[in-house]
């Protein structure tokens, strides 16, 4: 490789990036469209649940209860009721996602044998949403219980706790207030560089092909090391930059911690780019079409890194064959890398293991894509 | 030419085929051209002209026979091959979305001109060119004879002892075409060995020696006079009457007649004297009661000739399959 001719074809590379917009929108413009779109749009958080009440007692006691789902973050009252129909058109609307129905026997229930029941109507068209709705509801509940304990006791005199034998006090590591963002985020970096690393580089020789220039590069003596060294060069640059911007928007914007070293993220960005760079080059080398190849690109690199790389869906959750099959999706390792990174600042040494499965994948790939190229013309 | 061309060939041909699938592109060629010689590779469109230039510069491997280039042979070291060419291809292949330095700078930077030699050779092809002063144009933005003329001069920047031009004055008006051979002539003075397609017939004159191409074959190679003289193997005569079959179908048993075809509305009678056959024809034909309106001489320009070879070796190939 002569350093000479690799640089004449990245400073090429460059004037041709700098020119054409395409190029240089899905380099600049795509990473903060995806960072806002991904970072707002996709929150497994459940906050404020809209609740529609019906108390059919109106007792001191049943006010309290729903004071109590006043007061949580998890729900909000948003109706108040006087019979059933109107409680299912609500819900029928989707204005509430959860019915509290106070029953009219619920304070001499309680008063006599300490035992009232309160239901709960829930939305089951999105089950997940009804799931934690009702969990978080049964908690708000259990919690009344105890206070309604302890001030029975009170009222016998009994100044003493209740007895629990055992308590579980949790204290949650790396995502402290469980914020699904902070965890979502620095997988959503590994997407974006997926997305337009691939995308960019897709690109590269099949423009050559369509714009026929390539016939006159062939016959020169450039060796196809140099042209694929010379083409990627400046879409590593745009990606390490694309990666500091995501960093920027991740901490700056979306607040998500960031424990790690810059130099880790560096490192195992840099791999990352080097693996999915040369699947686009690769691509473009094979498939000779613009349109083509950048289509297959987006299959190959989005679709693995959304769905299977554990992102936003626990891989540890797939039934074990698709588990089994997420050891070959490359971005695996990277989400793995930068959710560490970022979340329990881990360091190139706690990384070992997925670095080096990454740094077996970019050699894989990158003698792929330079055997790829041929010299000729058919 | 011819002579000094075999003692110092610089580009050699023996016995190249070229097969796509079960279409013969390229079948059974030979030739040499020797130092700063010109040589034109003319014949219509889809005769074969580009795949052997293709194959010349390593872009495509031949399927039987060799071919050398600088006594280098192509199919064992396309590399070194391609550090002794300057090619242009057929479809305009610089960066239109580079200005005129930028391109030149790139293809600098790919034959990796000595960079104390690169300004001068820059100048070189500017002026060579015709560009000085838009030095900053994109390429996109020049007409068809300055981008051509530009690509030249990127092929010629690392100073080539061969080049491949492969229909290099295809679309360009007139006296561009003109100049653009001007340019090829001033190169060849200098030593560098040229080989020039065209579809222009008219353009064959402007070569040291031409090759008429047809359907793969080689059917016609000399120098313009050497072809004028001798390719037809004979005399041309312009026949001009009614009854275009009959008198075709008579032509065919003629004493003296080497081959007639229809041309247009007349015909084309190759005969071995043409002082003879103006007297005789008239008489022989009289007898058939076939009167030609019109039978005189044709000094046969080259695009004649090629014209005449071209319809009847595709004749002859057509009665052959």
């Amino acid at each position: 490789m002569k350093l000479r001719r690799f640089k004449a074809i990245a400073v090429k590379e460059v004037l041709q990036i700098w020119r054409d917009p395409r190029s240089l929108m899905i380099a600049l413009l795509l990473p903060f469209t995806q960072m806002f779109l991904f970072g707002y749009g996709v929150n497994l958080d459940l906050k404020h649940i809209p609740v529609c009440t019906f108390d059919r007692e109106g007792s001191q006691l049943s006010q309290a209860l729903l004071k109590h789902f006043q007061v949580s973050q998890y729900f909000a009252i948003v109706h108040n009721v006087n019979g059933y129909p109107e409680m299912v058109a609500a819900i029928d609307k989707a204005d509430c996602g959860l019915g509290i129905v106070i029953p009219p026997d619920f304070s001499e229930r309680l008063n006599d044998s300490g035992a009232a029941s309160v239901q709960a109507i829930l939305d089951g068209t999105d089950d997940n949403t009804a799931n934690i709705a009702f969990g978080y509801a049964a908690a708000v509940v259990s919690g009344y219980s105890n206070d309604v304990q302890l001030s029975q006791l009170d009222r016998q005199g009994r100044t003493l706790q209740l007895i629990q034998p055992m308590v579980v006090q949790s204290r949650v590591w790396f995502n402290e207030d469980l914020e699904s963002r902070n965890f979502i985020i620095p997988g959503l970096v590994a997407v974006i560089m997926a997305l337009v690393g691939a995308q960019l580089t897709s690109l590269t020789i099949s423009r050559e092909w369509e714009r026929g220039t390539m016939e006159l590069l062939i016959s020169t003596p450039v060796k196809p090391s140099e042209v694929m060294f010379g083409k990627l060069a400046p879409y590593l640059v745009l990606g390490w930059l694309d990666a500091a911007f995501c960093l920027a928007i991740a901490v700056l914007w979306f607040g998500v911690p960031y424990r790690g070293t810059i130099f880790a993220l560096f490192l195992t960005t840099t791999l990352f780019l080097f693996v999915v760079l040369s699947i686009g080059y690769l691509l473009s080398v094979l498939i000779r079409s613009q349109v083509g190849a950048s289509q297959i690109a987006l299959v190959v690199t989005l679709l693995p890194t959304v769905l299977l790389s554990g992102y936003v869906f626990p891989i540890d959750q797939m039934p074990s064959f698709i588990q089994d099959v997420t050891y070959l999706i490359y971005s695996r390792y990277y989400v793995t890398i930068l959710k560490a990174i970022f979340l329990k600042g881990a360091g190139i040494l706690d990384l070992l293991t997925p670095i080096l499965f990454l740094v077996a994948y970019t050699l894989a790939v990158v003698v792929l894509a330079a055997r790829a190229f041929h010299k000729r013309l058919a | 030419m011819s002579g000094s061309a075999a003692a110092d060939a610089q580009i050699v041909a023996e016995d190249l085929v070229k097969r796509f699938g079960s279409f013969v592109a390229v079948d059974h060629v030979n030739f040499r051209i020797g130092r700063g010689e010109v040589m034109g590779f003319l014949g219509p469109n889809g005769a074969g002209k580009s795949t052997i230039i293709r194959i010349l510069c390593g872009l495509l491997r031949p399927s039987a026979g060799r071919v050398l280039v600088a006594g280098i042979d192509v199919a064992r070291d396309p590399e070194r091959v391609r550090e002794r060419i300057g090619y242009m291809s057929q479809k305009f292949s610089l960066y239109r979305d580079l200005s005129v330095e930028e391109n030149l700078r790139f293809f600098g930077g790919i034959y990796r001109v000595p960079r104390a030699e690169f300004p001068e050779r820059m100048r070189f092809a500017i002026d060579m060119a015709g560009l000085r002063g838009r030095e900053k144009a994109l390429v996109a933005t020049l007409a068809g004879g300055w981008q051509q003329r530009l690509a030249l001069g990127c092929a010629v920047l690392h100073r080539p002892p061969i080049l491949f031009l492969d229909e290099p004055t295809s679309g360009v008006e007139p006296t561009s075409r003109r100049r653009f051979w001007e340019l090829i002539h001033t190169l060849a003075a200098d030593g560098v060995t040229v080989l020039v397609s065209t579809h222009y017939m008219d353009e064959a004159e402007y070569c040291h020696r031409a090759a008429l191409i047809n359907q793969g074959r080689i059917i016609a190679i000399g120098s313009p006079d050497e072809l004028k003289r001798t390719a037809l193997g004979g005399e041309l005569l312009l026949l001009e009457c009614d009854a275009l079959g009959p008198t075709l179908a008579a032509l065919g048993q003629a004493p003296g007649v080497i081959d007639s075809s229809v041309f247009g509305n007349a015909i084309h009678v190759l005969v071995s004297d043409a002082e003879h056959s103006l007297a005789e024809l008239p008489v022989y034909l009289e007898q058939k009661e076939l009167r030609p309106s019109r039978l005189e001489r044709i000094h046969a320009s080259l695009e004649d000739v090629f014209v005449q070879l071209i319809a009847v070796d595709s004749a002859k190939r057509r009665v052959a399959a």
